[in-house]
């Protein structure tokens, strides 16, 4: 019998749980379970910052070890979320603070992170090992330097794309000298530069170190004697490769490589001067994840590094590499499995380059474990889609953004529809999908059809009614983030739908047409949602209620209703009053 | 093409929105329907009568749901039962048959034809409970009209997509259609390409992170999807290839932008503007409303007293001076090398009080003075 197991046993057991689906599931098979359960949890992570609270994360959860949070909604990458918006991790840090002591990684995305929380990780967590702040903004080098001087276990520091302040690279000198136990520090996105003769002491001296993303700041000739100490390395991420190239740190530079065994991953690149790639040949053979999207380099040099690397599987370039370079991929790397292409010049209205959907097509035909796929391009058909989709059904990950919003089909002028409803049709696996170009509500239709494992959605300048929104809402069963912008999607698809927004995690439509009055009514009617308003033309109040508000972010939550909002968010509440934060 | 729908503050009614260019002359001459008791959620915790075929959906049948959900219901916000609202006389007229509030299911071809009759929109309720001041609205009956969708796809040449939306209801109303078939949004300083007509809605609820100035070149907020970090590398990486003849430098540069005495910062994409003066009344835009408040609170209270010309004063007087930090980290005062020079080492703004500014360049505060 299950109950006759003593607890230990049980623990024992749970410990080899390590999916959060998986644990969810044990805590409700009876109230014993769910309290061993909830004793042994470890690792906790939060999709959305404010759909539960500090407290409720520790007092269901007292022996956590690693977090990990989410903050803004995924547009505040590109300028939709205003400053201000929230997301400050500072309440979650104090609690931590005060209940686990023993806390060895937190790890936040999209968040806003000051010096003042810094400095309370490095003081209040004897074993702190791991802080990730990915695309997260509010701190300076100062935050850095407290976390330098007094996490004494440090593993992991990671500050990829985040904006720091940068006022001076004197931070990275406050690691002690007895400071031995660095396993990756990614700094790519710091301005400033570091000392450099601290930079190679602290490589010297973490012999575990295996992932370094360094910053712009530090020249190429630098390169060669930074990897000399550390020929362990992993992942390895260049600054700037600009300077005039030179026989001595070319060759410098080969030899450096060339004791780097166990390199697997490459980035950084900026600027380079095509000249300096053949210094990484010797590498390429082993290399797994390539990232170029920083190098302004014409295809026929990326061809020539990417030739060698026949293990890739993961590349990341900016759209020099042109058709014919997606060609030269497709026959040199068949382990290819993630591609991004970046575009070098999104703002001119004339192509720049000479990358079109044939690139997309070439590839999917011939890399067989394709899965993740983010493409811009300047024009797309729908035969192209079909045959992609027919090509490369086992894509998981489908991101395609015509620059031009609401291009057509370029050959018949029609809409896409059909060209992505191939995509959802065949891509069973399709966890995640931005559409783009001219999209009508039947290809909603075909999405609220197929893509029953569709997890992220993202939307802009599409469709034609509520009826597209219904299609998605109602049809799209593992539906969990919709984000829309500039779609004519209104009240009642919403409305109707409402129920679904609590499966969800979130909901974020911006420059659509959804009234205040909807937003009242179904905070009204859903207290679970945190029916969000951002405004920032003033209180909706103040305007008729079938005003289309400007942005409308709905998630579902066990927090209630935010207290930390800026002066142009509204809650709307149960009462249906405004209140203001 | 009609004009572009504008936002209105404080409720002013006298602009007659237009979703499309044929919408304003039919559209009062339509006549309502009454409105029916809804409720928009087909849940079954609802409380309204009319609901009872809809309570009983709660996502087992399918198909139900998706006939039944997708009804127009008018729940009233904060209320209970729909009895209570015999006191509306919105709710006077009678109801109508179920099978017309069937906006959303599509017709055999694909085409979605909204209901032949006109249909109720659940938005207006809202005015009765929370807009005393409105009187009209009241008495008003809102509906949303017919609409028509060609979104074809098998139609040769450009596939269009034309709402047509009557509208009834009383003039006075400010009527904005939810439903209408644009996604274009004000912001988006270019036009919608003409190969998707899709007319109507010019809503002014662009977002506000696009600065206020003329821009060099039309932009939309966030579009392409591509995040800053990115933008900023490649334009200064641009630097080093060749320009296209007549054309501004490729990618965005945002900066961070802040004023003393302001509670926030602000972002604004340097390569939008081509001279000092377009950056200046960009600026001036922006920060207008901190420094009305601030004069605000020392002299007249009226805010409509303080025309732009005031503030102009403000910036270009003693009270103000813009300054940058460039790439070393100093601080200096904008104007005094070349825009393309300046855009290229400028890596934030900040909005000085004039009195802090007297260290940088005592030539330039006279300059600034003599402006006034």
């Amino acid at each position: 019998m299950v109950y006759s197991f003593p607890e230990e046993v049980l623990e024992y057991v749970f410990a080899f749980l390590s999916s959060d689906k998986d644990r969810n599931a044990v805590s409700l098979v009876c109230k014993s379970w769910y309290e061993i359960e909830r004793w042994c949890r470890r690792r906790v992570f939060i999709g959305n910052c404010y759909a539960v609270s500090p407290q409720i994360m520790i007092r269901r959860f007292p022996e956590v070890r690693a977090v990990k949070i989410k903050g803004k909604p995924h547009f505040a990458d590109f300028n939709l979320v205003p400053e201000r918006w929230g997301a400050y991790v500072y309440p979650w840090i104090s609690a931590m603070a005060r209940s686990y002591p023993w806390l060895e990684e937190i790890k936040l995305k999209r968040m806003v992170v000051t010096d003042e929380s810094l400095e309370l990780i490095s003081k209040s967590f004897k074993n702190f090992k791991v802080l990730s702040l990915s695309s997260c903004e509010g701190f300076t080098t100062d935050g850095l330097s407290s976390i330098a001087a007094n996490c004494r276990n440090l593993r992991e520091l990671d500050l990829r794309e985040s904006e720091v302040e940068d006022l001076s690279g004197h931070w990275l000198s406050h690691f002690p000298d007895n400071f031995t136990s660095l396993v990756s520090l990614n700094m790519s996105c710091l301005g400033s530069e570091v000392s450099f003769s601290a930079l190679e002491r602290l490589i010297s001296r973490c012999p575990n170190l295996k992932t370094l993303w360094l910053n712009r700041a530090v020249p190429v000739e630098k390169l060669a004697s930074l990897l000399r100490r550390a020929p362990q390395l992993v992942e390895f991420g260049t600054g700037a490769c600009s300077t005039e190239i030179r026989t001595d740190i070319f060759s410098n530079l080969v030899e450096a490589f060339s004791g780097c065994k166990h390199l697997k991953s490459l980035s950084g690149f900026w600027d380079v001067v095509p000249a300096y790639l053949p210094a990484m040949y010797s590498v390429c053979s082993r290399i797994t994840k390539l990232n170029l999207s920083y190098a302004t380099v014409q295809s026929p040099d990326l061809v020539e590094l990417i030739s060698q690397c026949s293990n890739l599987k993961c590349l990341w370039v900016l759209d020099y590499i042109e058709d014919a370079g997606l060609k030269a991929l497709s026959s040199y790397c068949k382990d290819l499995q993630e591609l991004r292409v970046f575009p070098s010049d999104p703002y001119s209205a004339e192509p720049n380059v000479s990358l079109t959907e044939q690139g997309l097509v070439t590839v999917s035909a011939g890399c067989p474990k394709l899965q993740s796929v983010l493409y811009f391009c300047r024009q797309m058909s729908n035969a192209a889609l079909i045959a992609i989709a027919r090509n490369r059904p086992n894509l998981i990950r489908f991101r395609l953004c015509i620059i031009e919003p609401q291009a057509p089909d370029y050959l018949t002028l029609e809409p896409l529809d059909t060209g992505f409803g191939a995509i959802v049709e065949h891509c069973k696996e399709l966890r995640r999908l931005s559409l783009s170009g001219l999209l009508t509500d039947r290809v909603f239709e075909y999405i609220g059809t197929h893509a029953k494992k569709l997890e992220m959605l993202s939307l802009a300048f599409a469709g034609d009614s509520d009826l597209g929104l219904h299609h998605v809402l109602s049809g799209c069963e593992s539906l969990r983030k919709l984000e829309i912008r500039d779609c004519p999607f209104g009240d009642r698809a919403l409305l109707a739908n409402a129920a679904k927004l609590e499966t969800m995690r979130s909901l974020w439509m911006s420059s659509c047409s959804v009234s205040y009055g909807a937003c009242k009514l179904l905070g009204q009617k859903m207290p679970n949602l945190n029916v969000e308003v951002i405004d920032e033309r003033g209180p909706p109040d103040s305007r008729p209620e079938s005003i289309s508000v400007e942005k409308l972010y709905v998630y579902r939550t066990v927090a209630g209703p935010r207290a930390d909002k800026p002066d142009f968010v509204w809650t709307m509440d149960e009462d249906g009053a405004l209140r203001f934060s | 093409m009609s004009p572009p729908l504008l936002d209105v503050e404080g409720g002013g009614r006298g602009n007659a929105p237009l979703m499309s260019s044929s919408a304003s002359g039919d559209c009062i001459s339509q006549s309502g329907s009454g409105l029916k008791e809804c409720n928009f959620l087909g849940l079954s915790d609802c409380s309204s009568v009319d609901s009872s075929a809809v309570s009983n959906v709660c996502g087992e049948n399918k198909n139900n749901l998706n006939f039944k959900a997708t009804e127009l219901r008018l729940g009233l916000p904060g209320s209970r039962s729909p009895e209570r609202d015999s006191d509306f006389s919105l709710l006077s007229s009678g109801k109508l048959d179920e099978k017309q509030l069937f906006p959303l299911l599509p017709s055999k071809d694909g085409i979605c034809s909204l209901m032949q009759k006109s249909i109720v929109s659940g938005n207006k309720r809202g005015f009765s409970d929370t807009m005393d001041g409105f009187s009209e609205i009241k008495s008003s009956v809102f509906t949303e009209g017919k609409w028509m969708f060609n979104a074809n796809g098998s139609d040769s040449g450009t596939p269009q997509s034309v709402v047509e939306a009557k509208l009834a209801g009383n003039a006075g109303i400010n009527v904005i259609l939810t439903n209408n078939s644009s996604g274009a949004q004000p912001s988006m300083k270019k036009e919608v390409p003409t190969r998707a007509p899709k007319e109507g809605q010019n809503k002014m609820n662009g977002s506000n992170n696009n600065s206020s100035a003329p821009a060099a070149k039309a932009q939309v907020v966030g579009w392409p999807p591509i995040r800053s970090f990115r933008k900023n590398t490649l334009a200064t990486t641009s630097k080093n290839n060749e320009e296209v003849d007549g054309k501004p430098g490729p990618g965005a540069l945002f900066i961070k932008v802040s004023m003393d005495g302001a509670p926030y910062l602000r972002k604004v994409d340097l390569r939008m503007y081509s001279t000092y003066q377009e950056l200046s009344s960009a600026l001036e835009k922006m920060f207008m409303c901190f420094t009305i408040r601030k004069c605000g609170s020392q002299e007249t209270p009226d805010r409509e007293m303080l025309g732009e010309n005031k503030f102009k004063d403000l910036l270009h007087g003693s009270d103000y001076v813009l300054t940058f930090e460039d790439k070393d980290g100093d601080w200096m005062l904008v104007g005094d090398v070349p825009w393309g020079m300046f855009i290229e080492s400028c890596k934030r703004l900040k909005i000085m009080k004039g009195s802090d500014a007297i260290g940088l360049a005592p030539r330039t505060m006279e300059k600034s003075k003599n402006q006034n």
